[in-house]
Parts: C-alpha cells; sequence; structure tokens
C-alpha cells in the first residue's frame, strides 16, 4: 500500500463496556500466552538440542531485555532501569537454567514444559514466604520465565511501555501485568479482542473512567500500532481509520457526550427525592476499591454492592484475612459513603480463580457457588466474615449474602456469622455493634417463601440478572435464547412485587442491585413497585437521579398497575418506554 | 579451604532483589562455592532466586560458608556488602 493511500475504513461491534468516546493512535499490544504444550522427547540423542535450544531462548531473552534498557535509559526512571536488571539476572539465574536442564534431562519433557515445572516450583516456594514483598517477586519471575517461554515459541513481541499520549490500547486481553506497566491515565481508550463484564479490562477503564469496548474478537488483526482509532464505548462501536468527516461527526458526540455528562452531574450532589417527597437511596455497585471516588463523585449515598470477587482472582492463592480486612476497611471507612453492603464470596466459573481448590465445573451459574460453596468450605467462608466484621469497626457495614434459596440455607449461614462473632468477642476483637445482614433475591425458590425469609434478615437485596435468568430458564451465554431475557415479563415483575411487599410487610428494607436497577427505563415501574434502594453502576447515578426528581410515586404506582394488567412483556416493554419518552423527550428514543 | 562466618543483615530492607543481585554479581570475581545458610535452608550464593527464597529480614543472622582457594576473599566480599547495608543510604 503507498503511504499516500488512504487506509481502509474498519467498523467492529463489540460489548461497550465503560461509556464515552475516545479518538486516538492505536497502540497495539502483543501478548501470546499460548497454553504450554507437552511433550516427550523419545529420542534421547535430542536432548542436547533441547538443551541448546533452551539456551538460545535465554539469550534471546536477555539480549531484549539489554535492547530495551539501552532505548530506555534516557527516559525512564533508575527504578524501572532497575527491575530490568533483576530481570536479566533471572533469566540467567544458575538455579533456574541447572533445574530446567535437569527437568529436560531427566524427565524426558521439551524446554516449554521443563521451564514451566521449574517456574512453579519456585511460585511454591515463594508463596511461603512471610515477607509480603519477598512474595511478590514471583511475578518478576513469571515476567522473566514468560519471556523465555515466547521465545521458546518464536514469538516477538514489542514492550508495552513507551505508550504514547493519546494511545488507544489495542489487545487481545489485558492482564493486570500489563496494564501495571503502563501510565493508565494517559490512556484514551481500550479496544480487546476478548473480555466481558467483568474481565480485568473492564474494571480500569471503569475506574480511570477510560472509554473501552471489549468482545470485539477481531481488532487485533484489524488494527495496526499507529492507525487512527475511534472508540464509542456507550455504543460498543470501533472505528479503524475513519475518514475525515467521520472523524468529525465523532469530535462533536464526544463534546456532546461531555457536555451532558456535565450537565447532569447536577443531579449527582442532589437527593433521589420524587416531586411528592419520597426518599430513594442511591448506591453504587463497585468491584474494587478505586471506584469509591468516582461512586462519591457521581452522587451515590452509600456503596449498595461490594463485590468481593474480585479479591479472590487473579492470583496465585487464597487470600488472607488480613488482605480481606484492608480492602473491606478501605470501603467503609471512606469519606462521603453513609453505609457499605458488602456481598461475600459469590464465585461462579466465569470468575476463577487459578486456585486448584475450586474446580471449575460444566454450568457453574447453577452450580456449587456463592452461598452454597461458602457453606461446604466454612474455613474460607469464615476468613472472609471475621475480615468484614473487623472492617465493620470503621464504618457503617451491611454483610449481603449471595444465592440463598430456602430457609435452611440461610439458618446455616447466620449460625456461622453469629458463630464468627462470639470467637471475635472471646478474643476481645473490635467489630461494629450494629451490622446489618441481608440477603441476595435473586432465586425464585427465595422470592416465593419471601415473608419467611424476611423475618430472619434486615434488609433484602434483589439480584435481577441472576432472577431474570432462573426464573426464564435462560443460558445467558448462549445466544440462541438471548432473546428470551426480559426483565419485564410478567413473571418478573411478579416476583419483584411479592419480594418488595414481603420485605415491607416484615418491617425491613429492600433493595435492588442487579443491572435493571441502573437502566433508565425502568426507573419509573421499579419506584411504583415500592424498591426502597437502588443500587448501580456509579456513572449512570446522576440519569437516575434525574429521572426520580421529575416524577411522582404516585404517577409511578398508576404505570405498575397498567403494565401488571398486560400478560406480555413486549406490551409492557411498549408501554413503559413510550411513557419515558413522552415525559422525557429528550433522553430517550423513540420505542421500535 | 572451607571459610565459614555469620552475618547479621543490618540493611532496612534486609536481602532483597538489590542486595541479593550485588551478592551474586560480588561471586563473579571468585572461583570458590559459596552458600548462604539460614534457619537449616542453605541456598548456592550465586542464584539470585535462591538467596530471596531465604526470606532474610533486617537483624536476620545468616551463616555465610565458602569452599575453594579464594574462599577467604569470597566471604570477605559479602561481609563488606553486608556491613555497608548493600549502599542503602542509612
Amino acid at each position: 500500500m503507498n503511504p499516500g493511500e488512504p487506509k481502509r475504513t474498519v467498523v467492529l461491534q463489540g460489548l461497550g463496556v465503560s461509556s464515552g468516546v475516545a479518538i486516538g493512535v492505536a497502540h497495539l499490544v502483543r501478548r501470546i500466552d499460548a497454553p504450554i504444550s507437552r511433550y516427550q522427547i523419545e529420542d534421547k540423542s535430542l536432548v542436547p538440542e533441547e538443551i541448546r535450544r533452551f539456551r538460545k531462548a535465554i539469550k534471546d531473552s536477555e539480549n531484549q531485555l539489554l535492547e530495551i534498557k539501552r532505548k530506555f535509559k534516557d527516559q525512564e526512571g533508575l527504578e524501572t532501569l532497575y527491575i530490568l536488571d533483576v530481570h536479566i539476572m533471572i533469566l540467567k539465574d544458575k538455579m533456574l537454567i541447572r533445574q530446567t536442564i535437569q527437568n529436560i534431562e531427566e524427565k524426558g519433557v521439551n524446554a516449554e514444559w521443563a521451564l514451566r515445572m521449574t517456574l512453579d516450583k519456585y511460585r511454591d516456594v515463594f508463596s511461603k514466604v512471610d515477607d509480603e514483598y519477598l512474595r511478590e517477586r514471583i511475578s518478576d519471575v513469571e515476567y522473566a520465565g514468560q519471556r523465555i517461554l515466547r521465545n521458546l515459541a518464536g514469538v516477538h513481541h514489542e514492550s508495552i511501555s513507551g505508550i504514547g499520549d493519546n494511545a488507544i490500547i489495542i489487545a487481545s486481553d489485558l492482564s493486570p501485568a500489563d496494564t501495571m506497566q503502563m501510565k493508565v491515565e494517559k490512556i484514551q481508550g481500550f479496544a480487546t479482542d476478548m473480555g466481558g463484564k467483568t474481565s480485568h479490562t473492564t474494571i480500569v477503564a471503569r475506574a480511570y473512567e477510560i472509554p473501552a469496548v471489549v468482545g470485539l474478537e477481531k481488532i487485533t488483526s484489524e488494527a495496526k500500532t499507529g492507525d487512527i482509532i475511534i472508540i464509542d464505548g456507550t455504543a460498543g462501536a470501533v472505528i479503524v481509520n475513519p475518514d475525515p468527516e467521520i472523524i468529525r461527526r465523532y469530535e462533536e458526540k464526544k463534546r456532546h457526550y461531555e457536555s451532558i455528562e456535565g450537565s447532569l452531574l447536577k443531579y449527582a450532589r442532589k437527593t433521589a427525592t420524587t416531586v411528592d417527597k419520597h426518599r430513594v437511596l442511591i448506591g453504587a455497585n463497585i468491584e474494587f476499591t478505586e471506584e469509591i471516588a468516582s461512586a462519591v463523585h457521581h452522587g451515590a449515598d452509600g456503596i449498595g454492592l461490594y463485590r468481593t470477587e474480585f479479591i479472590y482472582i487473579n492470583r496465585d492463592r487464597l487470600p488472607t484475612e488480613e488482605e480481606h480486612f484492608c480492602t473491606y476497611k478501605k470501603v467503609v471507612e471512606s469519606k462521603g459513603v453513609r453505609w457499605s453492603t458488602i456481598r461475600t464470596f459469590d464465585l461462579g466459573g466465569d470468575k476463577f480463580t487459578s486456585d486448584p481448590r475450586l474446580a471449575a465445573e460444566m454450568n457453574p451459574v447453577m452450580g456449587l457457588r456463592a452461598i452454597r460453596f461458602c457453606l461446604r468450605e466454612v474455613g474460607l467462608f469464615k476468613v472472609q466474615l471475621r475480615a468484614i466484621l473487623r472492617a465493620s469497626a470503621y464504618g457503617k457495614t451491611k454483610v449481603l449474602f449471595p444465592m440463598i434459596s430456602g430457609m435452611e440455607e440461610l439458618l446455616e449461614t447466620k449460625r456461622i456469622f453469629n458463630e464468627v462473632k462470639k470467637e471475635l468477642k472471646r478474643d476481645g476483637i473490635p467489630y461494629g455493634k450494629d451490622v446489618k445482614i441481608g440477603i441476595m433475591m435473586e432465586v425464585p425458590s427465595a422470592a416465593l417463601i419471601a415473608e419467611d425469609l424476611a423475618k430472619e434478615v434486615d434488609f433484602f437485596s434483589i439480584g435481577t440478572n441472576d432472577l431474570i435468568q432462573y426464573t426464564l430458564a435462560i443460558d445467558r451465554v448462549n445466544e440462541r435464547v438471548s432473546y428470551l431475557y426480559e426483565p419485564l415479563h410478567p413473571a418478573v415483575l411478579k416476583l419483584i412485587r411479592q419480594m418488595v411487599e414481603a420485605g415491607h410487610k416484615a418491617g425491613i428494607e429492600v433493595a435492588m442491585c442487579g443491572e435493571m436497577a441502573g437502566e433508565p427505563v425502568y426507573t419509573m415501574v421499579l419506584l411504583g413497585l415500592g424498591l426502597d434502594e437502588l443500587s448501580m453502576n456509579a456513572l449512570v447515578i446522576p440519569r437516575i437521579k434525574k429521572i426520580i426528581r421529575a416524577v411522582s410515586v404516585k404517577e409511578c404506582r398508576k404505570l405498575v398497575d397498567q403494565i401488571m394488567s398486560f400478560n406480555t412483556a413486549s406490551e409492557i416493554e411498549f408501554y413503559v418506554r413510550e411513557t419515558m419518552r413522552r415525559k422525557f423527550t429528550d433522553d430517550f428514543e423513540v420505542a421500535d | 579451604m572451607i571459610v565459614k562466618k555469620t552475618l547479621t543483615i543490618k540493611n532496612e530492607l534486609g536481602l532483597h532483589a538489590r542486595s541479593a543481585a550485588m551478592i551474586v554479581r560480588a561471586l563473579e570475581r571468585y572461583r570458590s562455592s559459596v552458600f548462604l545458610e539460614r534457619d537449616g535452608n542453605q541456598v548456592d550464593a550465586r542464584s539470585l532466586l535462591d538467596i530471596l527464597t531465604l526470606a532474610c529480614p533486617k537483624d536476620s543472622r545468616v551463616v555465610v560458608r565458602a569452599d575453594g582457594d579464594d574462599a577467604r576473599e569470597a566471604v570477605d566480599s559479602i561481609e563488606k556488602l553486608v556491613d555497608d547495608k548493600f549502599g542503602e543510604a542509612a
């Protein structure tokens, strides 16, 4: 292609996970962690050749690091260069080399597998070290090891550092080690082949409020470093090599988006009070502590859902009580946060730790997860409960138990919770005097016995994602049935109404923390159903507050009465959208 | 010749990546085999990784053992690094 010739424009659709528009220059990050194959070297005379191959990969790795060091000598701080030196020394480490060669010779395996065995051994040894700093040096060992593995595979790779301003990061997927090496605050956007709502890229992008689109499948093959790229994180679209006219349109869209953001932000500081003076509490759903500042900024009254799974994932071993405690303490004592609802371990098959004790399942959504897993592994559960209770001494804390399906589970959970409390009391360790306990209402069986469950807890929190999935029997990962995912299905609305009524009858608060709570088009319906608290992604809080402040509970109830008389989800959806569009002309598009 | 000496780690950070690297580098000049021992665990002092696995914090006691014709010099070089607190600011 001639340099003067215009490049081909490519538009890709993915999942927009962090909203906003970004226009910048693509920077392709290649990080190929191909699964390592193991094979036996049948012909012993080939062993010396395998060892030579290993030594050459080490030499190549060393040369690459020396090259990086030369390149960044003038720009980077001394600290970075020193880390490179450590990596070089690890590459050339006597024991690392000796053990790997020994593995090749004695076990007759290929160099990749032999090295993996050595790395795993060091991982094991380091994990037993008390000193946290030293323990974390295993990441340096892994980094050096990965480099040798890539050289063994003959993969060329470029360095992640040295990303210019205005960069849009293009990658297959990003790991914490990758983002750690970037100056994230200077990055304009992310676009990845893989990933979903809970992947690492998503979390980082949302924490820094950087537009991101994931699950694009082939962005790494369509975009090259240096290409102009547009990311529309709101629509989930990515445009590679846009022509000047498209760029102009998106610049306008970006300005428009930012001005809407700006004009909506004035609602952030106001309370979510209806025109007839009914106050709804607004919570923020967060995944990690870095998101708290954004939650407060966007107007959250409290943390309505703190998902603790992220303490468990992306690591090599289970977190200690101290690690749990430090994180929870940070959450509950945050300034501007009136309460923090901490949900206990809700691990499912899609968010897995590398810990072998938590093995994978075929149908994880309905498998041994969440409270079921905790009641099986009481030891693990107690570590988390102790940490939450200890943190509760520092700020108002609510504990939320996920996936409760019946009374026995709830009573057993409460028994363990009280046992942990007693242990703390016995040991003289302080904890909050008024820790509220609640359960996720997301299993239809729990919804049906809500009246009984309500007598045992201080609050309910309705998780709509799972509730809809379980009630309508849809596998959300299966695209062929995803059309059945209808939040306004009459059955779902009836269950929600039943749960709210049961809760109120028992005098407890009923919150909602599923995706539905953060969907502006449903806000009036949820007010009409009587929810006391709505918890959502922080960025949508200003929009939701704007709606709440413009409506009365009375008209919301009327809307609910009306839609409850329909018997199909599509009729309800159409009616609700039309109502919202008529009331908020600028904020909603015409219903399809 | 075998030379043995017990040293007390004095620098704040203990035997971390940087200090361990300095030991490995210092020993490049000698031929003797050199080992570090702490709490019954013995490692090769020429392996950065193995030194790290000893996890020696400040004030921990480490036995240096060298075997070879320049064993004395090798042990002295490590002792000097330890005494200088590996160049860490006081």
